[in-house]
């Protein structure tokens, strides 16, 4: 059995989240009485799962990122649109030797401890480091420094706010605290730490494994951010006490999206790469999760 | 002073797709070192037009760039001889020190790549920047330089190609 014609590129567009309320409701009530097009919409799930297996987008070889790095390090010494290759030199076989250290410190994104490779704890990320580590390490730091400036020269609002810790987070190798899957073991670790009691959950059976957690500093005040996992992608959900909170709200910049809403007298950052219909996933997740 | 203040904003920004750059290079040219290459001089590219970009999404600017990049490799060099040896070499080295469930993963991933690395460029592209990259159709649309509706029926036409690979119909 086949999908209705005309209804073909709608079933890709509800799959993808790009339908609008109106037609992805129409199509959901379409596909709800007609068996074709439930089954190529079934058919279409089945080979995102497939292609969103783990492993199947290409991880960058460390020595790779180590070899960018240390030639973008001697580039933007240079501060100049000279050719690249005379200037990284040097600065490439010491960054040969300590491709560890480099690596480390230039992982963002991806970087953070999987499930299974989290248990040596905080990493001696500074051990051993050589010149170039050091290079790339302190260009990593002015990058987090200028992030967080031209974030500064704007009024400084909540979402930038969050979005600098986010991303703060992730490139400083400080993203969680606590590191573990059960709630049970991050909720009591905040007790003394935060002057609220956080809202913490295990979303695995949703898609969004819990990491762990960590405080940090926003607007003033210590907050809890509790780290969830997307695939490869980092979800911080920062929260504290709801007290003149706006209601809920959305926003984007640099690639991060920040969704936000209060519940239980608790106001809700969320920030991530991942797109604004995942974020929205996540928001459902928890919500329905902490309603059980 | 200013050039390097830049270049660490950049870093900031554009370092944390370093993942994704490197595999959309992959699936581009289907040959591990030349992405590597062209990872390295789209950063390098990157850093050099830092200057004109204008603020938006980071990543399907970065993306932009890796594309543009690999379509100059693609000229210099038609058609690279794919490399399922090397790839079934790798395999081979695992089954000797792994679990069998393990190397059936493998397999399984190792399949889907080289499904998708079989489809035509503009299908293969569109659906590894929206399945693997997860961007939304805009962006897409953005970085292939083509109309939404385009990207819509690239789209619908590679995930086709790919079913009836996976599940030939009677």
């Amino acid at each position: 059995m086949s999908a209705c014609s005309d209804k073909e590129l709608l079933l890709h567009g509800l799959l993808d989240g790009e339908l609008d309320a109106v037609n992805a409701l129409a199509c959901e009530e379409h596909v709800a009485v007609c068996p074709g097009c439930q089954e190529q919409l079934q058919r279409l799930r089945q080979l995102r799962t497939r292609l969103q297996a783990p492993d199947v987008r290409f991880t960058a070889p460390p020595h790779l990122r180590a070899r960018v790095l240390a030639t973008l390090a001697a580039q933007s010494q240079t501060g100049s649109a000279a050719p690249s290759s005379t200037a990284a030199q040097p600065v490439d076989l010491a960054a040969r030797r300590s491709a560890v250290n480099a690596d480390r410190a230039a992982q963002t994104a991806p970087a953070v401890p999987g499930a299974a490779s989290g248990v040596g704890g905080r990493r001696r990320w500074w051990a051993g480091a050589s010149l170039a580590a050091c290079v790339v390490a302190a260009s990593m730091l002015v990058g987090v420094g200028s992030v967080l400036f031209a974030l500064r020269a704007r009024p400084d609002s909540v979402q930038d706010q969050v979005i600098a810790s986010h991303v703060r987070s992730l490139l400083v190798d400080h993203l969680i605290d606590i590191e573990t899957s059960d709630r049970h073991v991050v909720k009591p670790w905040f007790n003394g730490k935060t002057d609220f009691a956080p809202a913490v959950f295990e979303l695995a059976d949703r898609g969004f494994p819990l990491v762990g957690g960590r405080l940090d500093y926003i607007g003033g005040k210590v907050v809890a951010a509790v780290v969830y996992h997307r695939r490869q992608h980092v979800i911080n959900l920062f929260m504290w006490p709801a007290a003149g909170a706006p209601p809920q709200g959305a926003g984007q910049r640099d690639g991060f999206n920040v969704i936000h809403w209060t519940r239980a007298g608790l106001q809700l950052w969320a920030v991530s790469d991942l797109d604004p219909v995942q974020l929205r996933e996540f928001r459902a997740a928890f919500d329905s999760t902490a309603a059980l | 002073m200013g050039d390097g203040l830049a270049g660490s904003a950049f870093a900031g920004l554009l370092l944390p797709h370093f993942d994704a750059a490197y595999s959309f290079a992959r699936f581009l040219t289907r040959d591990p070192s030349a992405a590597e290459d062209i990872v390295q001089e789209a950063f390098l590219r990157a850093l050099r037009g830092f200057a004109n970009y204008r603020g938006g999404d980071a990543k399907s600017w970065l993306l932009a760039i890796v594309r543009n990049t690999a379509s100059n490799w693609a000229r210099g060099r038609r058609a690279a001889p794919p490399t399922t040896q090397e790839g079934l070499e790798e395999i081979v080295d695992e089954t000797q020190i792994s679990p069998e469930a393990f190397v059936l993963r493998q397999h399984e991933i190792e399949g889907i790549r080289q499904l998708v690395e079989s489809l035509p460029e503009p299908f293969r592209e569109t659906l590894v920047l929206r399945e693997l990259e997860e961007l939304s159709y805009r962006q897409i649309a953005e970085i292939t330089g083509v109309p939404v509706g385009t990207v819509m029926s690239r789209l619908a036409r590679a995930r086709r190609m790919l079913t009836e690979q996976l599940e030939p119909q009677p």
